[in-house]
């Protein structure tokens, strides 16, 4: 075998390349950068890409919302307080939301007809429609008698119906001028309490619990209406009385049916009783019908303006603590994982004894001592970075363990590169994925720790911020029973916002974390 | 391993001493309640104080105070108005029992479920009942706590009427009134520890059974189901059995939120208390409760892992 090549004429030879220069050949593909690469792993994650959009989507809100909403957090009002989501527009559609529609449930014909007596004098009907029905029977009186009772849509807004209003004769020419100007009927005919309830005596009258939405005769103390021959409500309104001062004449718009003898006001020393709409008083004092996308909280504050408040303060606070956070653990844990040894473990006690102290005393104790001198918002803010950072310091350590024994560190360290050039230059940006990873998972933990304290009252940040989420969930946990929805909207943002903000954490680790690299493909 | 424990044991008792004295003297460096003008306590409250050390350096307080809780075991009594008076040792035992017993509800019932779905959903890997179970812990671990607790308490209590809307009163633990009122509670910190154990089984399982050995185990002729429970299962528990013992640990404390919504008459609604009153006693007492079970779960966890896997030796030197 080895004497067949023994003998190859010299010509047989030819040089592979005589004159030609030599290049390594350049990539036909594009060369992908570390991040490019985390980017496009993590593109294939649907439910993280579905996540950050939430998140955009949720940040915008926080932006926009309190900028979109007629009301500033300070407006506040004091009878729709904790009323449902409302929009006049919307409701006006009789699609069923934004209605502001509560559902009452065992409510009896004489509310059912206190309820349209309501729409009939104000034009604007609170009854939307009856559920359900439910009969009860009892035995009375050795009698069977059959209760019905019936569970019934109402809107809340209109259900306030009018109400009874004390003001100054200026206030009272300024509402009449008021109605000239929009034509909205705000004043209505004061109600004579006599022609109410005829034939009842002053004494017992004098018990008789005053509703300003009585506008009609009545059947019995109970409220039952009494209807005329075509079963219409019979009016009981003040007629006829004149004062002669002019500051109390009312020259303004009439309900339909009124001849002229109603009176709109009951001069009371020097002021005027009036019975005003308050949906219309509302327009009077604001300008605009009520408006609240989310409803309103038990300040009768706006809801939707209000979570985006909170949401803002949230937010913000949450990336400045895992920015603080990331700043000092990164420094902490990189000298820790560089030096090793002694400094490692007078350090890593230090931070263990940090991390021992509960959170919550932490917040307490900081809010005692510092709150006074800094504000409330920087003490809390030592608070969350005091033990905050040892988290990521354990883990930019762990990053250092893992790349200071490599070559390349030694042969930067051969050609003399310093502790600080080796540590920041060299180590500390190949740990950097990982680590500004986990800076986004500790977004959510603040966010949550925040509205808890917040929830508890140990922290209050109305003074700063106006509101916050965790206010605004232990307001709505107290109304709770009757308004669902003031506990409702805040819980399911701040739930949105942890679930999305975890899940596209989770999504950006498993990207940047080389060792899933290729698994998927 | 006995000496690897008493060391951390030591070193948590140094830790815990570290925190108790700066919270110490962090507090004590708050200024005092002024008495009203008049009081007739004032006389007892000066004494008392005179006694406590307050004109003094804060280090020879501090010693007043170890002195007095090791010696007497006296903490303390409680300045604030609710508790005026109190000995704060005894009210803070007459506090334990409902938070202990509605987290050890919460335990008993959480960790069967949370290890059997986490089994399920690792045994199912890549499928649709894995990724449901996987975005359910997700959502549950995501989700505050006391979303849980709104949801179920409006559902549940309020609409459904199941269960009474706080926890009702009186000391009789073990009734059955007492129980169904502590349902809600029970629940509401379920769903959190539930996804917890869910998460860890089902990660370690996974791990566990992709490894070699379990090959080996079906190749020698073991089922798959032999060979899951024999082999999988015993490496899976290395992992979540501490975290069992470590959450045994954490009944003791209980949850300030959770409490606080359902009323629970337990430590940690004793803690909000005390930090809302600013009673200092109580609350130096439950600051270095709240560490030592803080610490106390983490020296278990840590341990108990060299005593379940004799593949892990601890402390020792090679």
């Amino acid at each position: 075998m080895e004497n067949k090549y023994a003998h190859i004429p010299q010509e047989k030879f030819a040089f592979a390349q005589k004159d030609a220069v030599l290049h390594d050949k350049k990539f036909d593909t594009k060369a992908r950068s570390y991040f490019a690469d985390a980017l496009i792993r993590f593109k294939k994650n649907k439910s993280s890409v579905v996540a950050a959009y939430i998140i955009l989507f949720l940040i915008l809100f926080a932006i926009i919302a309190p900028i979109v909403t007629p009301y500033s957090i300070k407006d506040k009002d004091n009878v729709y307080t904790n009323f449902p989501p409302y929009n006049p527009d919307i409701a006006a559609l009789d699609i069923g939301i934004l209605d502001g529609s509560v559902t009452y449930s065992s409510v009896n014909e004489t509310k059912i007809a206190a309820l349209k007596a309501i729409g009939i004098e104000t034009g604007m009907d609170p009854y939307i429609k009856t559920v359900g029905t439910t009969e009860v029977k009892s035995i009375y009186r050795g009698q069977e008698r059959i209760t019905t009772t019936y569970k019934v849509k109402v809107n809340r807004y209109f259900e306030q119906g009018v109400r009874t209003l004390v003001v100054s004769a200026e206030e009272f020419a300024k509402m009449q001028a008021w109605q000239n100007e929009t034509g909205i009927q705000l004043l209505y005919p004061v109600v004579d309490i006599n022609k109410v309830y005829p034939g009842v005596d002053a004494a017992e009258l004098r018990l008789i619990a005053k509703n300003a939405n009585i506008w009609y005769q009545c059947a019995d103390t109970k409220n039952t209406p009494a209807y005329d021959a075509n079963g219409n409500f019979i009016p009981a309104y003040v007629t006829g009385v004149t004062y002669a001062e002019p500051e109390y004449q009312y020259n303004s718009l009439r309900i339909a049916g009124d001849d002229g003898s109603y009176n709109y006001c009951t001069v009371k020393s020097g002021s005027v009783e009036v019975r005003i709409c308050y949906y219309n008083y509302y327009q009077y004092l604001k300008g605009m019908e009520p408006n609240y996308l989310f409803g309103t909280d038990e300040y009768g504050r706006d809801l939707f303006g209000a979570i985006g408040i909170g949401a803002r303060f949230s937010l913000v606070f949450a990336i400045l603590v895992s920015a603080i956070n990331l700043t000092i653990g990164a420094i902490y844990g990189s000298i820790q994982g560089y030096y090793g040894g002694m400094v490692d473990m007078i350090l890593d006690r230090i931070s263990d004894i940090l991390s021992g102290v509960p959170f919550t005393v932490v917040a307490v104790l900081f809010q005692l001592h510092l709150a006074k001198k800094v504000g409330i918002v920087p003490s809390f803010l030592f608070a969350f970075v005091l033990t905050g950072w040892i988290g990521m310091a354990a883990l930019t350590r762990k990053q250092f363990y893992r790349f200071k024994s490599q070559e390349y560190v030694l042969a930067a360290k051969t050609l003399g590169a310093n502790d600080r050039r080796l540590m920041f230059k060299h180590i500390f940006p190949n740990s950097l994925g990982t680590i500004i990873t986990s800076c986004v998972l500790v977004i959510p933990g603040v966010i949550n720790s925040e509205t808890s304290l917040t929830y508890l009252g140990i922290i209050n940040l109305s003074t700063f911020a106006g509101t916050s989420i965790g206010e605004l969930m232990s307001l709505g946990q107290t109304a709770m029973t009757g308004s669902p929805h003031a506990m409702l909207f805040p819980s399911l943002f701040v739930s949105l916002l942890l679930i999305s903000f975890n899940l596209f954490g989770n999504g950006l680790r498993d990207a940047f974390n080389p060792s899933t690299r290729g698994v998927e493909d | 391993m006995v000496k690897y424990a008493l060391q951390r044991t030591a070193l948590m008792l140094f830790t815990l001493f570290i925190i108790t004295l700066m919270c110490f003297v962090l507090i004590r460096m708050l200024p005092l309640a002024p008495l009203p003008i008049g009081d007739p306590h004032t006389a007892v409250i000066e004494a008392r104080r005179e006694a406590l050390g307050y004109n003094k350096p804060y280090l020879v307080q501090f010693g007043i105070f170890l002195r007095d809780v090791f010696t007497k075991w006296d903490w303390g009594i409680c300045d604030s108005a609710k508790y005026y008076g109190k000995d704060v040792a005894q009210l803070f035992t007459s506090k334990l029992p409902a938070s202990m017993i509605v987290n050890l509800y919460s335990i008993i019932f959480s960790i069967p479920i949370g290890i059997a779905l986490g089994i399920f959903a690792a045994l199912k890997k890549n499928t649709w009942i894995d990724h449901t179970i996987s975005t359910l812990v997700m959502v549950c671990i995501s989700v505050p706590s006391f979303v849980y607790a709104f949801l179920i308490q409006y559902i549940l209590c309020f609409k459904l009427n199941l269960f009474p809307l706080v926890m009702k009163g009186g000391t009789d633990w073990f009734s059955w009134p007492m129980f169904v009122s502590m349902m809600p509670a029970v629940l509401s910190l379920a769903f959190g520890t539930i996804a917890g154990f869910t998460r860890t089984t089902r990660a370690e399982l996974t791990e566990v059974l992709t490894s070699e050995f379990m090959l080996l185990a079906r190749t020698k002729g073991l089922t798959k189901r032999q060979a899951t429970v024999r082999h999988a299962m015993k490496n899976c528990m290395v992992v979540v059995l501490p975290s069992i013992f470590g959450s045994f640990i954490g009944i003791l404390s209980g949850s300030l939120i959770i409490e606080k919504i359902f009323s629970i008459p337990g430590v940690g609604e004793l803690y909000l208390y005390s930090i809302n009153a600013l009673d200092y006693p109580l609350f130096i007492l439950l600051t270095v409760f709240y560490t030592a079970i803080g610490l106390a779960a983490g020296i278990v966890v840590d341990v108990s892992y060299g005593f379940i896997d004799p593949r892990i030796r601890m402390g020792s030197k090679k």
